[in-house]
C-alpha cells in the first residue's frame, strides 16, 4: 500500500505542486515569525545582558506615592547620596547616571534617528567605562558633547564639528570632543545618544544636582548581594531601591521576551489565518485527486484491498505531501526569518546582531503543521475513497460526482450564520470591554455560517453576474455554467479568497472610520493656525512659548502645561493655559457656564464635571505638588476630546507651584493664518529646531493618517499571504476543472470554438469564482468593520461610519485580478488541448 | 453555400483529399499513418470509411475534417485549401462548414438538449433558422425532450441530439467518428437511419468511419483503408459484401473484430 501511495504521489506531481505550495507558504509563515522573533529576541537579551555588565547594583529612587493631599513625587537622588553609596564596605565606586531626550540634526538639519530614539545621558567623569571612546576626549562644560559611533557614521560627523542639539525646545549648538561606542540597545536599535559632561547634562535634564540613578561597582571579591545588602543598610530604605545587576538583566530579558511574544503572537495570527485558507486548498486537491482516481482505487478494492487500506494510503500520500511541504516550508521559513530582519534595517530600525536562532522547537513546529494540517485535510477525501464500490473498477463510465444533498449542510450554515449575526449585533449594544468577546465570538459564527452556505449563495450570486457574461457570448454562458456545475468546489475556492478579503476590507473600514473620528475630534475642537511639540511628545522648555508669544505675526498662543494636584484626596493632572489666549485658540462645545479661564477661575471637561458633581459656580480646593492649596472656581463645563480634557486653569495660577515647569504643546494663532511662510517664520524663530514641530491642522492629519496607513499597510502586507494562498487554490481548482472536462473541451474545439474563446471561457470561470468570493468577503468585512466600529466608536462622540469606497473597488479589482492571474495558465492549457486526444479520452 | 434539400444527385465535390500522407515520428520510429490517400466526398452522397485497426481511417477522417493536421498532400472543403489554413481559420471552417457527430455523444452536460443542437450557432453568433431547427428536430423525434439535460437522456437520445447538432447548423459536411460504437443495435439502426434520411431527403452530405459492417450497409459508398492506403470501395454496399470484402483485406478478420471490450477501435 505504502509503494502505491508513493507512486501516486509521484504520478500527480504537478497536480500537487499548487497543495505543496500551499502548505509551504503556511508553514514559512510560521517557522518565519518563529525564526525571527527567537534570533530578535536572542539578540536584544544579549545586548541587554552586556548593557549591565558593569552595574552591580543599581540604586533607582523610590516613588511616593500619593497621599491625602499631598501629591506623589521622586526622591532625589543627590551628589550626597551618591559619595554615601561609593563608600559603602564593598563598593569600588559609585557612577552617577542622568538621562533625558536629546536630538541629534544631521549636516542638513535633519533628525538622526527615530522621534522616539534620540536619548542623552551624562558621560562620568574623565573616563567613563561604560563607553569607550573611539576618538577624542571626555566632554568638558556645556559647550562639548559625545557622540555614538554610528550616529556620527549616519550623519558624518568628525571630532571637532560643530553640531545641532536639542534636549527640550532650544537650540544648542555645541562641538564634538568625541566619538565612543556603546551596546546600548536603543544605539543598536536605531536610535542615538549624545553624551554632556555631568553637570551639563543635570542642568539640560532638569536635574540639577540629582541623578536618575546611581550604579555601584563592586569590590573584587563583593559578591552583588553583599554589596546590595550593604547599601540597603546605610541608604534611606524609604526613598531608594536596590537592584543587583543580575536581576536587572533578568528582568529585561523578561520584558524582551514578553513583548516579542505579543509580536510572535501576532505574526502567528496570520500565519494561522494562511494555513486555514490552505487547509481548503488541501481538501480541495484530494477530493479532486480521489475523483479522479476512482477507478483506480476501485481496482485496488476489487483485488482485496480494504476499506482502511485505501483510506490509509490517501493519508501516507497526504504525509508525504506535507513532509516535503513543511521541509521546504521551513526552509523558506528561515529565509522569510533572516529576510524581516535585514527588511527592519531597511526600515532605519536596525536590530543589533546575532545569529540566526532556528531552536529545534521551530523546525519540529514547522513539521508537524506541514504535516497535520495535510493530512487533517486530506482524512475526509480518504474517507470518501475508501466508500468507493469494487464495481466502479468495471464500469466505463466515471463515477458521477455523487450529488449530496445540501439541505442539512444549508440548514446548519444558516443556524450559524443567524447566531453569527445575532450575537454581533447583541454585541454592539454592549460596552466596549465586555462587547469584544461577544464580536469576536459573533464573527468566528458567522464566518462558519457563511462558509457552510457558500455553495447555496454561489447560485444566486453568480446568476446575478449573468446579464454581464452574457456580453461575452457563448464563453461567458459556459463559463457561468461550469462555475455553479460542482458547488461544493467553486464555494471551497471562493472561501479561501473570502477569508483574506473579510480581513482586509474590515481593518480598511475601522481604520477609515477611526482615522475620521480621531481627525475630527483633533481638528475640530482647534482653532489655532499652528501646533508646536517636541517630536517625541517630550516636554517642552517654557522658553519656546515665550519666544513664540514674543514674535511677530503671533496673535495669540498659550502653552499646554501640564500639572497634577490632588482634590478631595483623588489625583488630577491639570492643564495650564495662557487665559486669555486660550479662548481664540479652541473650539470646544461649552454646555454650561462659560468658557473663562482666568485667575482662579477654570474650566473643567464633563467627566469631571459628573464625578465632582460640579457646575458653573461650583468651588473646590487643589492641592498643587509642592504641597500648596488654592481655590478655584469653575466658570465653565466644556465636552473634552483626546487632546484637551480635565481641568484648564490660567498659567499664572499653576506656575508658580511648579519645580520644572514643562509644556506639552504650545497653540498658536497668527494674524495671516496658516500658510508655509508663516510656519517657515516661526520654525526660525525656534532656531530651526530637529526636536521641535511646528504642525498645521493639515500636518496633525496627515500625521494621525500616517500612523493608520502604516500599520493597515502592515496589515495588508501580512494578509497578502491568505491572499497568495487563495490564488494557489483557483489555478488549482482551475487546472482540475480543465482537466476533467477535456473531453468536453475538445468536443467545443471541434465544433468551432477557437482557442480565444476557450481561453475566455476558463478565465471567466475563474473571474466568476474569485468575484464571489470577493463580494463576499467585502459584505462581511464591511458588516464587521460596522459592527467593531459600533463597539469602539460608543466611547467617542466624533465617530462616524466611513465606508471606504474606493478601496472597496480595489478589493474587488483585486478579486477580479486574482481570477484573471490564476486563470492564466489553466486556460493556456485548455487552449492548447489536443483535440482529438481529448475527444477520444473517456 | 448550403445544399438545398431539393438538390437531387449531383457530382459537385464537397471534400476531396489529393496524395494525402500523415507520418508520426522519425527514423526507426517512423510511422506512415497515411500513404498518398485520395478520395473525394462528393456533395450529397454517404460515404463510410472502413478498415482493420491502424489502416489509418480515423486519421483521414481526422484530416480531412481539419481537426488534425498532414505532412503532405492537399485537403479542399468545399473551395478551401486546409493545408494553407491557421488554426483560427480552421476552427471557423469546422463552425461554419463542417458538422461532427461523435462516439462518445460529446454533449455539454450543462445544457438542455436544445441548447447542445444550437451550440454551434451560439458560437458562431448566430441566430438558428426556426423553420429548418424544427424540421431537424422532428425528423430526429426529440420535440419533447428539448429541456431535458443530456444526464435525463437514454444513449440513443443522447446521440439523436448530436445528430441534430451536426445537422443544425446545415454544415457542407457532416463528419461521424463511430457514431453507432456506443450504441445498442436498435438506436444504432435509427442514428444511421436519420444520416441516410438526411442524406436523402435533406442533400446532406456525411462521411462516418465505422467498423460494424452493418452500419457500412447504410452508406452509399464503402471506402477501405488498410494501411494508410485506400485499398477498395463499393457502391450500395450491403453488409454482405462488405463482410466478404473485409476477408480479403490484408490484416482483416471480421470473425475476429479487431475492436476493443468497449467497442471501439483503437
Amino acid at each position: 500500500m505504502f509503494r502505491t501511495a508513493l507512486r501516486n504521489v509521484l504520478a500527480h506531481k504537478a497536480r500537487l505542486l499548487m497543495t505543496v505550495l500551499a502548505v509551504m507558504l503556511g508553514v514559512a509563515f510560521v517557522s518565519g515569525t518563529l525564526v525571527f522573533t527567537n534570533t530578535i529576541s536572542d539578540a536584544y537579551q544579549k545586548s541587554s545582558a552586556k548593557g549591565f555588565d558593569r552595574v552591580d547594583v543599581a540604586v533607582q529612587p523610590e516613588y511616593q506615592d500619593s497621599k491625602g493631599n499631598q501629591v506623589g513625587r521622586t526622591p532625589e537622588l543627590t551628589q550626597a547620596l551618591l559619595e554615601k553609596a561609593a563608600k559603602v564596605p564593598g563598593a569600588a565606586s559609585a557612577t552617577g547616571v542622568v538621562t533625558g531626550f536629546t536630538a541629534v540634526a544631521d549636516k542638513d538639519g535633519k533628525l538622526v534617528g527615530g522621534d522616539w530614539q534620540s536619548a542623552g545621558g551624562n558621560y562620568w567623569g574623565t573616563e567613563d567605562p561604560r563607553y569607550p571612546l573611539v576618538s577624542g576626549h571626555a566632554p568638558r562644560g556645556k559647550d562639548e558633547v559625545l557622540i555614538d559611533s554610528a550616529t556620527a557614521k549616519r550623519a558624518g560627523y568628525q571630532v571637532g564639528d560643530t553640531v545641532r542639539l536639542s534636549v527640550d525646545g532650544p537650540v544648542l549648538t555645541p562641538v564634538i570632543s568625541g566619538i565612543f561606542t556603546t551596546d546600548d540597545g536603543n544605539v543598536a536599535a536605531g536610535g542615538s545618544l549624545t553624551l554632556f559632561d555631568t553637570p551639563t547634562a543635570q542642568a539640560l535634564f532638569g536635574k540639577k544636582g540629582t541623578y536618575d540613578e546611581i550604579d555601584v561597582q563592586a569590590a573584587p571579591g563583593t559578591s552583588q548581594a553583599a554589596l546590595k545588602a550593604e547599601l540597603d543598610k546605610a541608604l534611606p530604605a524609604k526613598l531608594v531601591d536596590t537592584t543587583t545587576g543580575e536581576q536587572l538583566a533578568d528582568d529585561q530579558a523578561e520584558l524582551i521576551a514578553s513583548s516579542m511574544s505579543s509580536l510572535k503572537q501576532g505574526l502567528l495570527v496570520f500565519a494561522g489565518i494562511a494555513l486555514f485558507v490552505g487547509t481548503f486548498i488541501i481538501a480541495n486537491t484530494f477530493t479532486m485527486l480521489v475523483a479522479q482516481r476512482t477507478r483506480e482505487l476501485a481496482l485496488l478494492r476489487a483485488v482485496g484491498a480494504s476499506r482502511r487500506q485505501v483510506t490509509r494510503s490517501v493519508l501516507i500520500e497526504a504525509f508525504a505531501v506535507g513532509t516535503v511541504a513543511g521541509v521546504t516550508g521551513l526552509a523558506a521559513g528561515v529565509g522569510i526569518g533572516a529576510g524581516l530582519r535585514s527588511l527592519l534595517g531597511s526600515f532605519g530600525a536596525s536590530v543589533p546582531d546575532g545569529p540566526l536562532v532556528i531552536s529545534p522547537g521551530t523546525v519540529v513546529a514547522a513539521l508537524a503543521v506541514g504535516i497535520l494540517i495535510t493530512m487533517l485535510a486530506a482524512w475526509l477525501p480518504g474517507r470518501r475513497a475508501a466508500k468507493i464500490p469494487p464495481v466502479a473498477a468495471m464500469s466505463s463510465v466515471h463515477a458521477k460526482a455523487t450529488t449530496k444533498s445540501l439541505v442539512l449542510r444549508n440548514t446548519l450554515g444558516a443556524l450559524f450564520a443567524a447566531a453569527g449575526v445575532a450575537v454581533v449585533l447583541v454585541g454592539t449594544t454592549m460596552d466596549t470591554d465586555s462587547g469584544q468577546g461577544a464580536m469576536g465570538l459573533g464573527a468566528v459564527l458567522l464566518i462558519i455560517g457563511v462558509f457552510v452556505l457558500t455553495p447555496l449563495l454561489s447560485r444566486p450570486l453568480i446568476a446575478a453576474a449573468a446579464p454581464l457574461l452574457r456580453a461575452f457570448g457563448v464563453s461567458g454562458k459556459l463559463a457561468r455554467q461550469n462555475s455553479v456545475r460542482n458547488p461544493r468546489r467553486t464555494a471551497a475556492t471562493a472561501s479561501a479568497l473570502m477569508i483574506g478579503l473579510t480581513l482586509i476590507t474590515g481593518m480598511t473600514v475601522m481604520a477609515g472610520s477611526l482615522q475620521k473620528s480621531i481627525d475630527k475630534m483633533a481638528s475640530s475642537a482647534i482653532r489655532a493656525d499652528y501646533v508646536v511639540s517636541m517630536a517625541n511628545r517630550g516636554p517642552l522648555s517654557p522658553d519656546v512659548a515665550k519666544k513664540i508669544a514674543a514674535s511677530d505675526g503671533v496673535t495669540a498662543s498659550s502653552p499646554l502645561r501640564n500639572g497634577e494636584s490632588r482634590i478631595d484626596g483623588g489625583t488630577e493632572f491639570l492643564t495650564g493655559v495662557d487665559g486669555a489666549s486660550i479662548r481664540e485658540l479652541t473650539d470646544l462645545k461649552v454646555t454650561d457656564g462659560s468658557f473663562g479661564v482666568g485667575g482662579t477661575r477654570v474650566v473643567v471637561d464633563k467627566d469631571r464635571a459628573k464625578e465632582y458633581g460640579w457646575s458653573a459656580g461650583s468651588r473646590f480646593t487643589a492641592h498643587f505638588e509642592d504641597g500648596k492649596a488654592q481655590r478655584l472656581t469653575v466658570a465653565g463645563v466644556y465636552e473634552g476630546n483626546e487632546m484637551l480634557n480635565g481641568i484648564i486653569l490660567d498659567n499664572k495660577v499653576l506656575t508658580p507651584h511648579l519645580s520644572d515647569p514643562a509644556d506639552m504643546q504650545v497653540m498658536v494663532k497668527t494674524a495671516d493664518g496658516a500658510s508655509d511662510g508663516v510656519k517657515d517664520r516661526l520654525e526660525k524663530t525656534l532656531g530651526a529646531n530637529p526636536a521641535i514641530k511646528v504642525q498645521d491642522k493639515q500636518d496633525i492629519s496627515n500625521e494621525i493618517a500616517k500612523s493608520f496607513t502604516l500599520v493597515l499597510n502592515m496589515v495588508y502586507g501580512l494578509l497578502g499571504m491568505a491572499v497568495i494562498v487563495a490564488v494557489l487554490g483557483v489555478i488549482n481548482t482551475l487546472a482540475m476543472s480543465v482537466f476533467e472536462r477535456a473531453q468536453e473541451i475538445g468536443m467545443l474545439r471541434a465544433i468551432g470554438l477557437d482557442r480565444r474563446a476557450v481561453k475566455r471561457m476558463v478565465r471567466l470561470e475563474s473571474l466568476v469564482i474569485s468575484l464571489f468570493g470577493g463580494v463576499l468577503g467585502i459584505g462581511l468585512g464591511v458588516f464587521f468593520g460596522w459592527a467593531a466600529g459600533e463597539l469602539l466608536g460608543a466611547k467617542m462622540p466624533t465617530y462616524e461610519l466611513v465606508l471606504p469606497w474606493g478601496r472597496m473597488a480595489v478589493f474587488l479589482l483585486l478579486a477580479g485580478t486574482v481570477g484573471v492571474l490564476a486563470a492564466l495558465w489553466p486556460a493556456r492549457r485548455a487552449a492548447r488541448l489536443n483535440m482529438l486526444a481529448a475527444i477520444k479520452a473517456e | 453555400m448550403t445544399t438545398t434539400p431539393t438538390a437531387g444527385r449531383t457530382t459537385a465535390v464537397a471534400a476531396r483529399a489529393t496524395e494525402l500522407s500523415k507520418i508520426y515520428g522519425q527514423g526507426e520510429t517512423r510511422v506512415v499513418a497515411l500513404d498518398r490517400v485520395s478520395v473525394d466526398f462528393r456533395q450529397a452522397e454517404f460515404t463510410a470509411i472502413m478498415g482493420p485497426s491502424g489502416s489509418g481511417k480515423s486519421t483521414l477522417m481526422h484530416c480531412v475534417a481539419g481537426l488534425d493536421t498532414f505532412s503532405s498532400g492537399s485537403v479542399r472543403i468545399g473551395d478551401t485549401e486546409l493545408g494553407s489554413l491557421k488554426d483560427k481559420q480552421l476552427t471557423k471552417l469546422r463552425r461554419d462548414k463542417i458538422g461532427f457527430i461523435f462516439q462518445a455523444f460529446n454533449l455539454l452536460p450543462t445544457l438542455t438538449a436544445l441548447e447542445n443542437i444550437t451550440l454551434p450557432m451560439d458560437i458562431a453568433g448566430r441566430k438558428p433558422d426556426k423553420a429548418w431547427l424544427d424540421q431537424v428536430i422532428r425528423m430526429v423525434g426529440l420535440s419533447g425532450r428539448l429541456s431535458h439535460r443530456p444526464s435525463q437522456l437514454s444513449g440513443g437520445q443522447q446521440q439523436r441530439v448530436a445528430v441534430a447538432r451536426a445537422l443544425a447548423s446545415r454544415p457542407d459536411i457532416i463528419f461521424g467518428d463511430e457514431p453507432t460504437g456506443n450504441l445498442d443495435s436498435r438506436s444504432g439502426a435509427e442514428v444511421l437511419g436519420f444520416l441516410r434520411n438526411s442524406v436523402r431527403e435533406l442533400g446532406q452530405t456525411v462521411v462516418m468511419v465505422t467498423h460494424d459492417p452493418v452500419a457500412a450497409a447504410y452508406a452509399d459508398r464503402v471506402v477501405f483503408l488498410a494501411d494508410g492506403r485506400i485499398v477498395d470501395e463499393i457502391h450500395g454496399p450491403t453488409a454482405d459484401s462488405v463482410l466478404d470484402l473485409m476477408r480479403n483485406l490484408p490484416g482483416g478478420n471480421p470473425q475476429t473484430p479487431e475492436f476493443d471490450v468497449k467497442g471501439r477501435t483503437r
